[in-house]
Formats: structure tokens, C-alpha cells, sequence
């Protein structure tokens, strides 16, 4: 079933999951910049609790799909509902709440360079939880910092990071507002293998402690092992093949194999 | 060839709409509860102090300069008794505001530029906004803020440092106490000279920070892009201080002969 190219036969859910809670829906979607269609209508479903990776080349489109699930990018066509409210159809407060959901980890950290660590952690507890009270924003600080095992960095700029630690700092100041989902954009491209696993691992850990459902888009097969409840090859804009590891690993498809090779 | 016009005017009008778009996002994100004040006065002290010693330089070389030059062409009338008042006149209706605002837009305007492209480039704007904090009012009303109250003051230094100037150039030739000579510069002044000459300031300082942020802001994906946002931001800033002189000096003629 993984190498059928029509995705309106493709259950898009392994059988187990068929009445668990879609907290993303995605139908045909279609962006396009200019002439350049890069979304050619990709279908598929987040559900409750799982982490579905993303394969797919460079430049398929995979970071546009994703930016367009956080309401960055516009989409011209197509069904984008997280939490069952159409994401182009919201205003912009109630964008905003909605987004308080939603997590994101930039491919490159995108860590504030002017604030250190600290600051970074504090800055969505001060602006969007409204937090003042300085014992309880140093305590979750503490606890996120923690948690990605980094508490020793927290006054250190950025630009004084390792990829991995700012990999690290920008998941924990993402987690630190306690999203339900999280959308990962190349969580350990650019890391070596070690760090990678390492990365793999916290992400399956607090994934669980926090009950988080997530998108992860990877090309790192290494990755996609540790993390994948699910997966969905893409190419052209548009859903592949889908199914768990050990499924797709013995696919036929060509293109499916070659991640797996 | 007219469709070719056609979608060069169409361009424009989406550029003026997305400007628009922005300034209104300015001034409702102004308003809005959450006000950012310790990153306001954070960007007037980077913003204000920081481009002091280059104003209060300029500012003094231009009175000493604009005096050098001058004097010998009211000499040749008997008229040097005027120098002063001709002096401060000029300087502070029109070259220091003008000066002054084109050194910010050089300085300021090119690295708001420069700092909020690189910061949309890296991805860290889209990082506050999908948190959903509020970039706007965090970066860019403080910094447009910052500049529409920093760039008057900062015009004043420039103004008290080219009399000073002025002062300098004149007591390489003559003898004049420093009571007299500002004597005679304060008193050739008037209302109508100083206040739409500082109120116009403001409109500078706007720009400055306005078109800084938008070019910043909206700057394209990859590196390149920074500098180019940084470029762009000089080039726009400093043609509209130059419009936006021409048009207070016509408004000033208009109301003061009416
Ligand atoms: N903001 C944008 N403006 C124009 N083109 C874009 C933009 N973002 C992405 N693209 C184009 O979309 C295509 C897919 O990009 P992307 O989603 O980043 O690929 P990847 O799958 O490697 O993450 C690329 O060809 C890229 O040039
Ligand atoms: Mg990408």
C-alpha cells in the first residue's frame, strides 16, 4: 500500500490509530511563489500523541509545509485544520492563541543572538504567559534547562554554542510553554551522528513527559528510527508513501528505498 | 509594452499597500497593552547615545565651517556685524535638521535594517511570532519610537554645538565675547524659525525609523538579502528626509505668510 501514488485511497493513519483524535488535518494543500508550485496538494492527518516524521529530499518542500501548519506562510488551496479551525480563516488574536498550542524548532535554532540563554528561556514566559513572578520564571527556567540537560549554559550568549546546545536551547524554550504540538523543522541536520542520537532520544523523552503529538521533517533515517511512531515520504509537494518503519523499509518504491538504502 | 506598465505600477501599488499594511500594524501594535518599555529605553540609549559624539562633531564643523565661509562674502558688503544671526538662522532652520537626519539615516536606518534582517533571515522573528509573542510591538515600535524622539534631540546637541562652532570660526579673525556673539545668535531667532524647524525632527526621526524596520522587517530569505535591507533602508530613509524637508519648508512659508 506504501507505493500507491493516489492518496485519496491511502488511509493516512496506521490501522491502529483509526479512532484517535486528528488534531492536524492537511487535504490537497497547494502553495505556490510565483510560478513555482511547491505544495501540489499534500494530504495527511496528525493524530493525538504520535510522532509522524516527514521524509523527504531538500527543497520538496517539506519546511514550507510545516511554516504553513504555524500559519507563517499563506496557502492558496486546500484543508489546513489544526484543532479543527481552519488556520487561513483565523484573525490575527486568535491566531496567536492558537500558536500557544503549537510548538516550533527552527532548523537552525533561531535563538534570539542578542539575549542569552536566560533571556531566551524568560521571553516567552514574561510575553506570552504573562508571567512576573521571578521565583516561579527562575524555577521553570531551571527545570526546562534541565530537562535538556544544559543548566550549566544559562548565562552564556548563543554565539558561545555548539550547534547541538543551541539545537537544545531552542527546544527547551519552545517546550518551556508546554505545547501540545510540536512541529520539528530538521531537528539534527547539521549535527554529528552522535549528537544526533542523542538529540533523537531527548526528543522521544520529552515527547513523553509532556504528552506531546508532533511533526518531525528529517532526512536523517537515524532520526526517523529513534523518533517515528509514523512515516510519510513526500516528494513534489505530495504525500508518497506512508506507513511505519519496518513497513516502508521493505517497500518497493524507488524512492522510498532510497532513504533506507 | 503597456502590459509591462501595467504590472510595474501594479508592483508599486502592492509595495504602498504593504507599507500601509505596516504602519498600520505600528500604531495599532502602539496601543496595545504589553508596551515594551525597557526595550524602549534600551534602543533610545543605542539609538540616542550611541550616534552623540558623530552628531556633536558634525554639528560643530558645520558652524565652524559655514562661519569660515561666509565671512568673507559679508565682509566684501560691510555686513559681518550679521554673522551670527545668519549663522544660527541657517543652521538651525535647516542645515543641522537636514545634516542630522541624513547622518541617522545613514547610521540608524542602515543597521535597523541590517539587525532586523539578519533576525528574519535566522528565523528568530518567525520564532517569536509562532510562540506567539509579538514581534512588532517588541522590535519594531520601540525602535520607531526610539528614533522619532531621539533624532530631535539629537538635532538640539547638533543646533547648541554649531553656535558653538560658529563662535570658534569667528574668534579666528575677530575678537567677539562669547555674551555677544550668542547674543546675536539667539535673537535673530524667532518662534517661527525654531518650532516647525524641531517639529519637522520628528517627521525625520519617523522616517528614519520607519523605513529602517519595514526594509529590515520584510527583507528576503538568505544572506545576501541583509545587505540588501541594510542598503535599501539608507537609500529610503535618506530620500524621504530630503522629500519630507521640502514639503515642511513649503508648509512653513504658506503659514507664516498666512
Ligand atoms: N519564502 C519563500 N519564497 C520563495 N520561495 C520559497 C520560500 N520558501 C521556500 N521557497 C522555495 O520552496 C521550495 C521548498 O523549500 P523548503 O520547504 O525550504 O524545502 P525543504 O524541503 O528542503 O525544507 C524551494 O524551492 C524554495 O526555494
Ligand atoms: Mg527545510
Amino acid at each position: 500500500m506504501e507505493t500507491i501514488t493516489d492518496h485519496t485511497t491511502i488511509t493516512t493513519g496506521p490501522a491502529n490509530t483509526n479512532d484517535r483524535e486528528v488534531v492536524i488535518e492537511i487535504k490537497e494543500l497547494h502553495k505556490s511563489f510565483g510560478d513555482h508550485e511547491v505544495l501540489t496538494g499534500i494530504t495527511m492527518d496528525l493524530y493525538k500523541g504520535e510522532n509522524l516524521v516527514v521524509l523527504g529530499r531538500s527543497g520538496q518542500g517539506k519546511s514550507v509545509l510545516i511554516k504553513c501548519i504555524a500559519g507563517l506562510l499563506d496557502y492558496h488551496e486546500g484543508i489546513l485544520k489544526v484543532y479543527g479551525s481552519e488556520i487561513k480563516e483565523l484573525k490575527e488574536e486568535e491566531l496567536r492563541k492558537a500558536r500557544m498550542k503549537l510548538g516550533f524548532l527552527f532548523q537552525s535554532g533561531a535563538l534570539y543572538d542578542s539575549m542569552t540563554v536566560r533571556e531566551n528561556l524568560e521571553f516567552p514566559l514574561t510575553r506570552v504567559l504573562g508571567l512576573t513572578d521571578k521565583n516561579e520564571i527562575d524555577e521553570r527556567i531551571n527545570e526546562m534547562l534541565d530537562s535538556v540537560g544544559l543548566l550549566d549554559a544559562i548565562d552564556k550568549m548563543p554565539s558561545d554554542l555548539s550547534g547541538g546546545m543551541r539545537k537544545r536551547i531552542g527546544l527547551a524554550r519552545t517546550l518551556i510553554l508546554k505545547p501540545e504540538i510540536m512541529l520539528y523543522d530538521e531537528p539534527t541536520t547539521g549535527l554529528d551522528p552522535i549528537t544526533s542520537k542523542e538529540i533523537s532520544e531527548l526528543m522521544v523523552q520529552l515527547q513523553k513527559k509532556y504528552k506531546i503529538s508532533s511533526v518531525i521533517i528529517t532526512h536523517d533515517m537515524d532520526c526517523a528510527k529513534i523518533t517515528a511512531d509514523r512515516i510519510l515520504v513526500m516528494n513534489n509537494g505530495k504525500y508518497i508513501a506512508g506507513g511505519t518503519y519496518e513497513i516502508l523499509e521493505q517497500s518497493s518504491n524507488a524512492l522510498v528505498n532510497s532513504f533506507f538504502k | 509594452m503597456p502590459a509591462k506598465f501595467i504590472s510595474f505600477l501594479k508592483d508599486q501599488g502592492e509595495k504602498v499597500g504593504d507599507q500601509v499594511h505596516f504602519l498600520g500594524s505600528f500604531f495599532r501594535n502602539t496601543f496595545k497593552k504589553g508596551f515594551e518599555w525597557n526595550e524602549l529605553i534600551r534602543e533610545c540609549y543605542l539609538i540616542g547615545y550611541k550616534s552623540l559624539p558623530l552628531v556633536a562633531i558634525t554639528g560643530f564643523i558645520l558652524g565652524f565651517v559655514f562661519t569660515l565661509q561666509s565671512e568673507p562674502t559679508l565682509k566684501a558688503f560691510g555686513a559681518e556685524n550679521y554673522l551670527p544671526a545668519m549663522v544660527s538662522v541657517s543652521l538651525i532652520r535647516e542645515i543641522a535638521p537636514v545634516i542630522v537626519a541624513l547622518i541617522c539615516a545613514g547610521k540608524i536606518a542602515s543597521s535597523i535594517g541590517a539587525e532586523l534582517g539578519s533576525m528574519k533571515v535566522t528565523e528568530q522573528i518567525d520564532a517569536m511570532e509562532v510562540s506567539g509573542s509579538n514581534p512588532i510591538q517588541y522590535l519594531v515600535v520601540t525602535r520607531i519610537l526610539a528614533c522619532t524622539f531621539m533624532i530631535p534631540l539629537l538635532t538640539i546637541i547638533a543646533d547648541a554645538l554649531g553656535l558653538l562652532g560658529g563662535f570658534t570660526g569667528i574668534n579666528i579673525s575677530n575678537k567677539v565675547s562669547a555674551v555677544l556673539y550668542f547674543n546675536k545668535a539667539i535673537a535673530a531667532l524667532d518662534f517661527t524659525d525654531f518650532i516647525p524647524a524641531f517639529i519637522k525632527t520628528f517627521f525625520f526621526g519617523f522616517a528614519i525609523g520607519f523605513v529602517g524596520c519595514y526594509k529590515g522587517y520584510n527583507s528576503g530569505r538568505g544572506t545576501a538579502s541583509v545587505g540588501m535591507a541594510a542598503n535599501s533602508a539608507v537609500v529610503n530613509a535618506s530620500l524621504w528626509v530630503i522629500v519630507l524637508d521640502a514639503v515642511a519648508v513649503q508648509l512653513t512659508s504658506v503659514l507664516a505668510y498666512h
